[in-house]
């Protein structure tokens, strides 16, 4: 990846790859909401050595601007062969249950915008028949659980879609690589009280190349959870409801 | 989030932080509790309190971590205050650049290098870490944000470098960094058989050598007293930069649980000859084992047990008083019973540090390492500190943990106009100890 737009770019794991790719000297699209934030993440990346960045505040939320948004980054940067998805909201389980709104900004963000997104990405890396899509997914999509379900869905069904569009996309030669990590240490989870099984960001993000470069199809971070989660899939749907997880 | 308390010498031990990660500059400082304060808080390499905010927040710099701007024709580095030492280095000595001032740890941020106007073996030559900065923006807890600099809000500048996090939150920072040829120094050791032996050492070294420190035994008395290894050293000329050593590899190694207290003596002596027996060479070096021997082994500081330990580092004036209170520390110690593990001697320079509070001035410093032996460890160290204040030094409060408010106000005579810029909102452990406030 030399020519990567990244959305979500202020998040930890976004960060932390940013980093990683900078120092490779890749040229960089980064899209964030925040502009103050975006401009340091912009900044560091510079720093480090990126061969190029460019900054773009944009709430993916609007999706009208996702296919432009691609054409701007391709455009800035000459060309485009790696995209990194990374935004994402963890959403308030117990809200969603109450009320169908919350549920529907969670899929919104999670799920339709990534699909919005991936939609002319693929194409685009189709009809080039080259380039790598990343997409952070997590653990939680591969087992509905009472307590993180509306997440946990909107996760699932993006691990699916990014099946399907692997399945699609091989042929062409692109690369569609699921990332799979389970509790990162980041704002996002900064209420969370932290145990052994949370990951760096750092970590998580070195995970990721390391899966890109070895052309990995999907990747859990760290990769501990990969055999904890074959057998949470195991337990059989009759255990599994009576469960507290 | 409640978190465990951490300072690096493990003494004393606070309750009732709470940390508050901050994470972009832009964000407004978080308003403390009803009766509780704020402290900035970076990776807690100070050894006693003054990192330390005992039933009150830390605010939290980890994630405050990026790079700004480096220019690599002048040298001109911009990062946030939660930059690593580590990070900086690793960043701009392939570019023929190197911090000019740098402490015995890379794992020290920005923030608290500045706020406690840190200072390496280099201080004659450069003076402190305050000397190289530029600018820095501070935020008090009012909402304000202050660019300081020598001409911009020059009282801020001055009341926060070596200003022990009292005055507001840095939240980035602007430094000159010095030329470097290559990664590599080049050092030689010699060994000296008593203070007079490090005296001469230093006076033929300091013209020819920019680096100079000593590691002093503290277990010799007499006619030994202050007998010990002189390290010297300079960043290598360019024309080593193609055949020089390879960089080390991380060992990887850490100490994983508090070792019991009887595994002290062997375990700490064995290790500390390990890494003096590796700097015993004379030569090329890479500057990481040069500058950072002990980051090698992580939380070395928990080889002293679960009690911790107590470092004193003291300056005391140069010449023949300054001499006399060395030795008559050196002794104390070495009949205390209670030997200092690692003991190291350093010569300060006059060149003068910005910061009203900053700790080092022209003379000897002396930096003895005590396990917590508890009310024995303490009395020796504040007899130490009554030393230091009769001969006119001063005590490193990176260092500290014991100074009493007299002391204090003995070392730090612009402490009143300081106390006017201290953020209203802000304390931590120490400030409310040497103010003699509980
Ligand atoms: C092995 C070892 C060797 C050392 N050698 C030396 C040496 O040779 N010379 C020397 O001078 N020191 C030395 N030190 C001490 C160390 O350099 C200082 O204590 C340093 O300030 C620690 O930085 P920190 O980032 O860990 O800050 P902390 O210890 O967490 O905090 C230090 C101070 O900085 C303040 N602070 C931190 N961040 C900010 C910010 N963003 N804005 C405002 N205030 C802030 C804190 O409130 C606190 O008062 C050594 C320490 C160790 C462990």
């Amino acid at each position: 990846m030399k020519k990567v737009l990244v959305l979500g770019a202020t998040s930890a794991i976004a960060q932390a790859t940013v980093r990683l790719l900078a120092a490779r000297g890749a040229s960089l699209y980064l899209v964030a909401r925040h502009s103050e934030r975006l401009e340091a993440v912009a900044q560091d990346a510079r720093t480090r050595g990126a061969a190029r960045v460019e900054a773009e505040a944009l709430d993916l939320d609007d999706f009208a601007q996702h296919e432009s948004l691609v054409e701007r980054a391709t455009a800035a940067l000459g060309g485009l062969d790696g995209a990194l998805l990374a935004h994402g909201v963890l959403g308030d389980q117990e809200r969603a249950q109450r009320s169908y709104g919350e549920t529907e900004k969670v899929l919104r963000t999670n799920f339709l915008s990534a699909v919005s997104l991936l939609t002319p990405l693929a194409n685009r890396f189709e009809a080039q028949r080259a380039g790598t899509l990343v997409v952070i997914s997590s653990v939680a999509g591969d087992r509905g659980r009472q307590s993180n379900y509306v997440y946990g869905a909107s996760k699932g069904a993006l691990s699916v879609f990014l099946q399907g569009l692997r399945n699609r996309l091989a042929p062409a030669g692109v690369a569609v690589v699921t990332v799979k990590p389970g509790f990162v240490d980041t704002p996002m989870t900064a209420a969370v009280k932290k145990n052994a099984l949370f990951a760096s960001p750092e970590a998580v993000a070195r995970g990721i190349l390391r899966a890109v470069d070895a052309g990995q199809d999907e990747v859990y971070l760290p990769d501990f959870w990969r055999p904890i989660m074959f057998l949470i899939r195991s337990i059989p749907e009759r255990v599994f409801k009576r469960l507290k997880l | 989030m409640a978190m465990e308390p951490k300072s690096w010498g493990r003494y004393p031990r606070v309750s009732g932080q709470k940390a508050h990660p901050v994470t972009w500059t832009s964000e407004p400082l978080p308003m403390p509790p009803e009766g509780g304060s704020l402290l900035p808080h970076g990776l807690g390499r100070s050894y006693g309190d003054s990192c330390l905010n005992e039933g009150g927040s830390l605010l939290t710099t980890e994630r405050l971590d990026h790079f700004l701007g480096f220019d690599p024709a002048t040298g001109v580095l911009r990062c946030e205050s939660g930059v690593t030492l580590d990070g900086i280095l690793r960043l701009v000595t392939n570019q023929g650049w190197f911090l000019p001032a740098t402490p015995g740890t890379k794992f020290v941020t920005v923030g608290g290098a500045i706020a406690n106007d840190v200072h390496g073996k280099n201080h004659v030559r450069v003076g402190t870490f305050g000397r190289h900065l530029r600018r820095f923006e501070l935020v008090r807890s009012d909402g304000s944000r202050r660019v300081c600099s020598p001409e911009e809000n020059r009282d801020w500048f001055e009341a926060t470098i070596g200003g022990l996090g009292l005055t507001g939150l840095i939240t980035w920072a602007e430094l000159q960094l010095r030329r470097v040829s290559n990664p590599y120094m080049h050092q030689e050791t010699i060994a000296f058989s008593n203070l007079e032996g490090f005296l001469k050492l230093t006076r033929e070294s300091l013209q020819d050598f920019e680096y100079t420190v000593a590691w002093v035994d503290s277990l010799a008395r007499g006619r030994h007293l202050g007998r010990g290894l002189f390290h010297r050293a300079n960043h290598a000329p360019p024309q080593f930069s193609s055949r020089a050593p390879s960089p080390p590899r991380l060992s990887g190694l850490a100490v994983p649980f508090d070792f019991p207290g009887l595994a002290l003596n062997r375990v700490s002596v064995a290790a500390f000859n390990a890494l003096h027996y590796r700097m015993r060479n004379q030569g090329l070096m890479h500057y990481e084992p040069y500058f950072f021997p002990l980051d090698s082994v992580h939380h070395w500081n928990r080889i002293y047990g679960s009690q911790g330990f107590v470092q004193f580092q003291c300056v005391v004036p140069p010449g023949d008083v300054g001499v006399a209170a060395l030795k008559e520390i050196l002794d104390r110690s070495a009949h205390s019973g209670m030997p200092s593990f690692l003991t190291v001697l350093k010569t300060y320079g006059d060149v003068p540090s910005p910061g009203w509070m900053s700790f080092p001035k022209a003379g000897y410093s002396l930096a003895l390492d005590f396990a917590n032996r508890g009310e024995r460890t303490y009395q020796l160290v504040d007899e130490l500190d009554r030393l230091t204040r009769e001969v006119g030094g001063r005590v490193y409060p990176a260092k500290d943990s014991r100074m009493s408010p007299e002391s204090f106000a003995a070392y730090f005579p612009e402490r009143e106009r300081f106390a006017q810029y201290v953020d209203p909102a802000f304390s931590s452990s120490f400030w409310r100890r040497v103010r003699g406030a509980g």
